[in-house]
């Protein structure tokens, strides 16, 4: 079908994806894209823009310097603003345009290495992907680049991966998970990539087990299950006994280190609510209420594996798919970002839960933080 | 001062007029004021905004219209690798504009289908997709437009959108007493010299900003003249003069007296209408800035390209009526380029800064002496909050302009503004669901 909307917007993009992930760790970012498509991405996709400035640039592409192949002018534009901006890294990663006229990203990366010095990743978006992708090749090459063997720490060390604000927003909602890890007895080692510096992450081989948040995280996790036989367990510990359920897995994972998808836990009864949303956070939020005994399933309009559905859930990406879908389901309540709104069946009750990485600033004020109890509060609130 | 490979200023003394800096990698400061096509369009009563786009490019302008509160009249077609190497471009956007208007609650007068710089770089055939869609919905007009940044230097998005809002309109029997200004973002004041004389000799003053129907908007065709006052709307004054015949006059925004008269003079020649005196306005205009003058004492004035048309232009008002400007934030000269030549050789000492630099990142954050800023950029770079919040001259004009820009000036030193909540409304005098 035909990738369309009539009023909804569409989620982030993969650029998006990249910068956000790499936005606190050091580096210089660098979207290859013409002059004011960085205003996209500064606006609606990083809240961090005024407080926390980072080095996240455009490349200022012209016409011209595409159709010419002007790659020179790029090589000397970033090579200049990393002697300025002395970088621990450089990113370089595409939009539309690069793709068109077959623009080797790794190529230039190398060129980059020699004439900075600095480590340099060539990443593959293209603007017409979501932000998962984006953020999850990024933060596979942060984990590949720099996390080196080294001593575990003491009790279970956890990693969490697929942290950004896109999913999650600022509202203190990771520092409550690191908080829920030392509540439950777990040492937290890293975060990729929220409040952690590069030098932190580098030393993410020393945990035991990974929590992947979100699908931006999984290629890291993969990642370091084969590197460093790290286990790792897709979930986000929303709502009080979805939460108990999650450290649970940890602590299995661990001990067997085999890797679990907690997110995915549904029941077999009659659904009476749906989530829409990314594929681990949303579907923790599903697992979540159905732990508390409102059986609820996913509706995932993104990139989502289909390990990460439970029973019941759905893929669907254009808009005329999820309206067919939320019409025939008729679910009682949908949990999702307020712009969903408009495509609602008439009866069907909506719990906002606003997403960045779809409304952007829109209601970045009430992105609720629905670690532990925080969640079952909310959904009594809202008569569930 | 810090050496850098890329300066982020220099002394006017050593700018080159037609460009001040190389162009580099950019940065995006948090000024967000400026109107983009998405704003523009949205002026087009009963219009439907939809744009062929990549995701990336998709986001910013969808984003937009939900900041607006104005999901309603935006609808988009994500462009995908494979539309690009399946030779069917065409059909992609065809089948995807009848699915949106297919699926649309209401009727739109207008369709304004935006093309993305894919669309060109592939060779996309436009005019058949408007041609295709036109004879498919008879009852609407389907104008095309464009989201090309990369072709910015040839073709500006910004221009070619205030230009296209007028492809709609319809010759109608000319009104010799009917005068439209085109291209604007927000309506011209009321108090400027120019809507004074055109309503004192009875003329009809239209503007699309002032269209509440299409109807309204449709009769802005019976024009005898077309005014155009920014540099963003030249192209639509030149477009329907060539298609409609109205003609068409271009009387830039101006802070020099001797400029402003000369607007006024070429306006009462074509209209043949008395040319007023203007003496009391200058001695109005001339007394604002004196008092402004006297109120700043000293402080230094920051102007960027984004408040005004012609920064330099107003420089050089402000410096010779007694003003401290010390700053100005723009990559060239425009209009104003002989003012850029005066101030040259006038003020030496005067900075300009790149908008864009990549090292004016953490400038925010340095320490500042008191800065008085006109615009939204040169705010949030010199940390003040003491600024003129204006994009695109206001809707100011004339020496009525001259004396609104000295009051705001005196606004902005005696009211402090809250900046950080001022610079996140995206798109000055827009709805906005952040406020």
């Amino acid at each position: 079908m035909k990738n369309f909307a009539t009023i909804l917007p569409c989620y982030a993009a993969d650029t998006a994806g990249v910068c956000s992930a790499l936005y606190e760790l050091g580096g210089m970012t660098v979207v290859h894209d013409a002059s004011g498509c960085n205003s996209t991405y500064a606006t609606h996709d990083e809240p961090r823009w005024v407080e926390q400035p980072a080095n996240i640039y455009i490349s200022a592409l012209t016409e011209m310097d595409a159709i010419m192949g002007n790659d020179e002018k790029l090589l000397a534009d970033i090579t200049a603003a990393a002697a300025d901006r002395q970088p621990a890294f450089l990113a370089l990663c595409g939009s539309p345009m690069p793709m068109m006229i077959g623009t080797d990203f790794d190529a230039l990366a190398r060129e980059l290495e020699t004439r900075t010095g600095l480590r340099c990743f060539g990443l593959h978006t293209n603007g017409m992907h979501s932000y998962l992708a984006g953020a999850s090749e990024a933060m596979l090459a942060i984990a590949a680049a720099y996390v080196k063997p080294c001593e575990k720490v003491a009790g279970i060390g956890v990693n969490i991966l697929g942290a950004t604000p896109l999913d999650f927003g600022l509202n203190g909602m990771m520092e409550h998970v690191r908080e829920w890890l030392e509540t439950n007895g777990f040492t937290p080692v890293s975060c990729f990539a929220m409040g952690n510096a590069l030098a932190q992450l580098e030393m993410a081989a020393a945990a035991h087990v990974n929590l992947v948040v979100s699908c931006a995280g999984l290629a890291a996790a993969d990642y370091l299950q084969r590197t460093y036989g790290m286990p790792y367990v897709c979930g986000v510990p929303v709502g009080a006994m979805f939460s108990e359920r999650l450290a649970v897995a940890l602590r299995i994972a661990a001990d067997t280190g085999k890797t679990t998808h907690p997110c995915t836990f549904r029941s077999d009864a009659a659904p009476r609510g749906m989530v829409i949303g990314e594929g681990i956070y949303g579907g923790s939020v599903a697992a979540a209420l159905t732990a508390m005994g409102i059986p609820t399933t996913l509706l995932c309009p993104l990139d989502a594996a289909p390990e990460l559905l439970g029973g019941g859930d759905i893929a669907a990406e254009p808009e005329a798919e999820l309206r067919m879908i939320l019409a025939q389901r008729q679910p009682e309540f949908v949990v999702a970002d307020p712009l969903y709104r408009y495509i609602l069946p008439a009866n069907t009750k909506l719990i906002p839960q606003p997403h960045y990485a779809f409304s952007g600033r829109c209601f970045d004020k009430a992105i609720p933080d629905w670690t532990g109890e925080r969640l079952d509060a909310d959904m009594r609130g809202n008569g569930l | 001062m810090k050496q850098y490979e890329r300066p982020r200023s220099i002394p006017i003394a050593e700018a080159n007029r037609d460009g001040f800096f190389p162009s580099g990698l950019e940065y995006n400061p948090p000024a967000r004021g400026t109107w983009n096509i998405v704003h523009t369009g949205m002026l087009l009563p009963e219009a439907h905004q939809i744009y062929a786009c990549a995701q990336g490019c998709l986001r910013g302008v969808v984003l937009t219209a939900a900041e607006m509160n104005a999901m309603e009249r935006m609808s988009w077609i994500a462009l995908t690798e494979a539309d690009m190497t399946a030779g069917q471009l065409e059909e992609s956007v065809i089948d995807g504009v009848n699915a949106i208007i297919d699926g649309l609650p209401y009727r739109p007068k207008v369709i304004l289908l935006f093309f993305s710089c894919m669309h060109l770089f592939a060779g996309c055939d436009v005019p058949h997709i408007i041609a295709q869609l036109s004879e498919m919905h008879v009852d609407m007009h389907f104008t095309d437009c464009y989201m090309i940044p990369t072709m910015r230097q040839n073709m500006p998005p910004a221009v070619l959108t205030a230009a296209a809002l007028y492809d709609a309109l319809q010759p109608l029997p000319t009104n010799p007493k009917a005068v439209s200004i085109l291209g604007n973002d927000r309506p011209t004041d009321e108090n400027a010299e120019l809507v004074r004389m055109l309503r004192e000799n009875g003329y009809v003053l239209r503007d699309i900003t002032l269209c509440r129907t299409f109807d309204e908007y449709l009769q802005m065709a019976e024009a005898a003249l077309n005014l155009t006052y920014l540099p963003v709307a030249k192209m639509a004054g030149e477009q329907l003069q060539k298609r409609l015949g109205i003609p068409w006059l271009h009387l830039p925004v101006c802070f020099h007296y001797d400029e402003i008269a000369e607007c006024y003079r070429l306006l009462c020649e074509t209209l043949q209408i008395p040319l007023p005196d203007f003496s009391a306005d200058i001695a109005d205009a001339e007394h604002a800035l004196e008092t402004a003058a006297t109120m700043l004492d000293g402080m230094h004035v920051a102007i960027d390209f984004t408040a005004v048309s012609r920064p330099f232009e107003l420089a050089e008002l402000l410096y010779d009526h007694g003003m401290n400007v010390r700053y100005v934030i723009a990559d060239a000269a425009g209009e104003d380029g002989a003012f850029f030549d005066r101030l040259q050789l006038k003020c030496p000492e005067i900075r300009v800064y790149q908008a864009v630099n990549v090292n004016m990142l953490q400038m925010h954050a340095e320490p500042h002496e008191p800065v008085l800023c006109i615009g939204q950029k040169a705010a949030h770079y010199f940390a003040s909050d003491h600024f003129v919040n204006i994009v695109a001259n206001g809707g100011y004009y004339g020496y009525a302009g001259v004396k609104a820009m000295a009051e705001l000036i005196m606004d902005a030193f005696t009211h402090p503004k809250d900046r950080k909540t001022v610079l996140r409304h995206k798109g000055i005098g827009c709805e906005s669901c952040l406020m």
